[in-house]
C-alpha cells in the first residue's frame, strides 16, 4: 500500500493530521479518568471546624480531637514544660524558631501557640504520617534531659512539647499547628483563625 | 474421533502448533536443578490468587463502613470462607517467597545477561506489580495496620518536591485515607493490576521462549546450525522454529520431562503451603499482623508499625536514612538497581560456577544483607537496628557498584563447550 504510486506528501499530511487529532482526543478522554481521583465534593465539605472545651483538662493531659479526619493533639502543658521550651534544648532541634511554614503566624514563638498553656498540633508525623506517641515523664529514655515529648513509633522521629522536631531523625519538619483560636468562654476552636469566627 | 476434532480445530486456529512450540517441543536444558522449580510455582500461586480472589469478592464489601465486618463475615459465616481467605493471604506471602527465590536463581546463573535483558525486565515489572498488588490488597481488610501501612506508603509520594502534597491527595481522594481510597484500591487490586500482571507473565514467557532457557552452567544449548556432528545432536524432535535455526544439544522437550519434574515441585510446595494454611495461617504475625485484627482507627497508630515481611528490606532502607526525600529516593533506588542489573554486570560468563571468588563473595554478602534488611524491617526502630540497617543498606547498594567495577575484567574459569552429563 505504501508503495502505491500515490501522492505521498498528501498521505503523510493526512497521517499526521489524524495522529494529532487522535492524540488530542486521547488526552481529552484521559481528563475525566484522572480528575475523578480528586477528593469529591462530599469529602471537601467534611472539613468543618470543631470545638473542644479545654477547661476540663488536667495539667499534662493529652486529648485527641478529630478534625478533617486527622488527629489533633491538644496538650495542657505544665509550667516546667514551658520553662524547658524557652531554650532548654534548642541546640538539639532542627528548626527551634519555627522558620519553616508549619504554623500560623500567631504560633511562631517558643511554645508555638497563641495560648502558652496549650499545644494544639496535628498528631501526624511529618515523615510519613504516623501518629507520634505522647511520652509524658519518660521521654528521658529517648532524649536525655528532656522529660516530655513525642516519639514516632514508625521510624523513631522525636518532637518536643511544642511539636518541634529533633535533629538526626527522618522527619524533616516540625509538627503542623492547625489554625485555631479560643472562643470567649475558653472553648478551643480548631480550624478557624482568630477573627475569622 | 478425537483426532478429527483436533484436526478440525487445527484448521481454524494453530492449537497443536502453539502447544508444540511452547510445551511439547520446546527444548529445555537437561540440567535444570532445584532452583528451576520456582517459575512454575509462581504460576501456580498466580492461579491460586486469581481463583481465591474472585471467590473472596463474592462476599467482601469494599466500603469504609463495612469492609472490616465483611471480612469477619467471610471468616465466620461463609462456608469455607476462612479457607479461601487463608489461601489468598498465605498465597500473597508464598508469591513473594517463590518470586524471591526465582530472582535469586536468575542472579546466581546470570539469567539476566545478554540476550536475556528484556526477559529480566519483564520479570522486574511483574515484581513491581506484585508489590503494588500486595500493598493495595493489604488495605482491603481495613484493619488498623492496613490503614497505617497505607498511610506511610502513600505519604512516601509526599516526599517528591513541589507536586508531592497534591499527588498524595490525588492518590487518596480525600484529606485522609478513607472509604474513597479503599474503593479505588479495591478496583485496582481486583481488576486493573491482575490484568496487567497476566499480560506481563505472558510477555515474560514469550520472551523466555524466544531467547531460550538459561541453565546452571550458563552455556547455551543452541549451537550454530551445522556446527554439531549429527550423532551429538539431541535425539528429540523440536519445533522447527528452534531446530531450523540452531543445532540443539543437551536438551529435552519441556513436556513431559519438566512438566513431570515441576509436578514434584508442586507437591513439595503444597506440603509447606498447606501446613501454613491449616496450622499457622497468620504466619506468626508476619503474614497477617496482629494490629490488623482491630478495625482501622485514624486516631491511633499501632505501637510497632511494620510492613508485611516482603516489603521489609525496602522499608528498612527507607527508615535508616535520616532524611525524608533521600530515604524515599534510596528506597525506590534499591528497586531501580535491580532493574538495571543486566547493565551493572559487564561480564560475559553467566553462571556463578565459573565466575571469580570476588563475585561469589559479593553475591553471598548481597543475600545476607537482603535477609538482614528484611528482618530489620519487621522490628522496631532502635539505635542498634539503625546501625545494622545502615551497614546492610551499604551492602545492598555496594553489590551493584562493586559488580560494575570487577565484572569488566573478571578472572573467570574457562567455560566448558557442553553441559557435562
Amino acid at each position: 500500500m505504501s508503495s502505491a504510486p500515490e501522492n505521498n506528501g498528501r498521505r503523510r499530511f493526512l497521517t499526521l493530521a489524524t495522529a494529532v487529532v487522535g492524540g488530542a482526543g486521547t488526552v481529552g478522554v484521559a481528563v475525566p479518568f484522572i480528575k475523578s481521583w480528586n477528593p469529591s465534593e462530599k469529602a471537601k465539605a467534611a472539613g468543618a471546624p470543631v470545638e473542644y472545651d479545654v477547661s476540663k483538662m488536667s495539667p499534662g493531659q493529652l486529648v485527641r480531637v478529630k478534625w478533617r479526619g486527622k488527629p489533633v493533639y491538644v496538650v495542657r502543658r505544665t509550667d516546667e514544660v514551658l520553662e524547658q521550651l524557652k531554650s532548654g534544648h534548642n541546640d538539639q532541634l532542627k528548626d527551634p524558631d519555627s522558620i519553616e511554614d508549619q504554623q500560623p503566624e500567631y504560633a511562631v514563638n517558643s511554645h508555638r501557640s497563641p495560648n502558652p498553656e496549650f499545644l494544639v498540633a496535628l498528631g501526624v508525623c511529618t515523615h510519613l504520617g504516623c501518629a507520634p506517641t505522647y511520652r509524658a515523664g519518660d521521654f528521658n529514655e529517648i532524649v536525655e534531659g528532656v522529660a516530655n515529648g513525642f516519639f514516632c513509633p514508625c521510624h523513631g522521629s522525636k518532637f518536643d512539647m511544642a511539636g518541634r522536631v529533633f535533629n538526626n531523625v527522618p522527619a524533616p519538619l516540625n509538627l503542623v499547628v492547625p489554625p485555631h483560636s479560643y472562643l470567649d468562654n475558653g472553648v478551643l476552636l480548631i480550624g478557624v483563625d482568630k477573627g475569622d469566627a | 474421533m478425537l483426532t478429527n476434532i483436533v484436526n478440525w480445530i487445527d484448521k481454524r486456529i494453530p492449537m497443536t502448533e502453539t502447544f508444540n512450540k511452547h510445551v511439547g517441543q520446546y527444548p529445555a536444558p537437561v540440567n535444570f536443578n532445584f532452583w528451576y522449580f520456582f517459575g512454575s510455582l509462581a504460576m501456580l500461586v498466580l492461579v491460586n490468587q486469581i481463583l481465591t480472589g474472585i471467590w473472596l469478592t463474592m462476599n467482601y464489601t469494599p466500603s469504609g463502613a463495612e469492609a472490616f465486618a465483611s471480612v469477619e463475615y467471610i471468616m465466620r459465616d461463609v462456608e469455607y470462607g476462612w479457607l479461601l481467605r487463608y489461601m489468598h493471604s498465605t498465597g500473597a506471602s508464598a508469591f513473594f517467597v517463590v518470586v524471591y527465590l526465582h530472582m535469586l536463581r536468575g542472579m546466581m546463573y546470570g539469567s539476566y545477561q545478554k540476550p536475556r535483558e528484556l526477559l529480566w525486565l519483564f520479570g522486574m515489572f511483574i515484581y513491581l506489580v506484585l508489590m503494588a498488588e500486595g500493598f493495595m490488597g493489604y488495605l482491603l481488610p481495613w484493619g488498623n495496620m492496613s490503614f497505617w501501612g497505607a498511610q506511610v506508603i502513600i505519604s512516601l509520594f509526599g516526599a517528591i518536591p513541589v507536586i508531592g502534597d497534591d499527588l498524595t491527595l490525588w492518590i487518596r481522594g480525600d484529606y485522609v485515607i478513607s472509604g474513597a481510597t479503599l474503593n479505588r484500591f479495591f478496583a485496582l487490586h481486583v481488576i486493573a493490576l491482575p490484568l496487567v500482571l497476566v499480560i506481563l507473565v505472558f510477555l515474560h514467557i514469550v520472551a523466555l521462549h524466544e531467547v531460550g532457557s538459561n541453565n546452571p552452567e550458563g552455556i547455551e544449548i543452541k549451537k550454530p546450525k551445522g556446527s554439531v556432528a549429527p550423532e551429538e545432536l539431541s535425539k528429540f524432535t523440536y519445533h522447527k522454529q528452534y531446530s531450523e535455526k540452531y543445532d540443539i544439544v543437551d536438551a529435552v522437550p519441556f513436556h513431559p520431562y519438566y512438566s513431570v519434574k515441576d509436578i514434584m515441585g508442586v507437591v513439595g510446595f503444597l506440603f509447606f503451603f498447606c501446613a501454613v494454611i491449616f496450622f499457622a495461617p497468620e504466619g506468626g504475625g508476619y503474614f497477617l499482623e496482629k494490629p490488623n485484627f482491630e478495625p482501622a482507627n485514624p486516631l491511633k497508630t499501632p505501637e510497632h508499625i511494620a510492613p508485611v515481611w516482603y516489603f521489609g528490606p525496602f522499608y528498612t532502607i527507607l527508615r535508616v536514612i535520616p532524611d525524608k526525600l533521600m530515604g524515599a529516593g534510596l528506597m525506590f533506588g534499591a528497586i531501580v538497581m535491580l532493574f538495571l542489573l543486566p547493565w551493572f554486570d559487564r561480564g560475559t560468563v553467566k553462571s556463578v560456577r565459573y565466575r571469580s571468588t570476588a563475585h561469589k563473595v559479593n553475591l553471598i554478602q548481597f543475600c545476607i544483607c537482603f535477609v538482614v534488611l528484611g528482618i530489620l524491617g519487621t522490628k522496631a526502630a532502635s539505635p542498634l537496628n539503625n546501625f545494622l540497617g545502615m551497614v546492610t543498606s551499604v551492602g545492598y547498594f555496594g553489590f551493584f557498584i562493586a559488580l560494575w567495577f570487577y565484572s569488566k575484567n573478571e578472572k573467570t574459569k574457562p567455560l566448558p563447550e557442553r553441559i557435562s552429563h
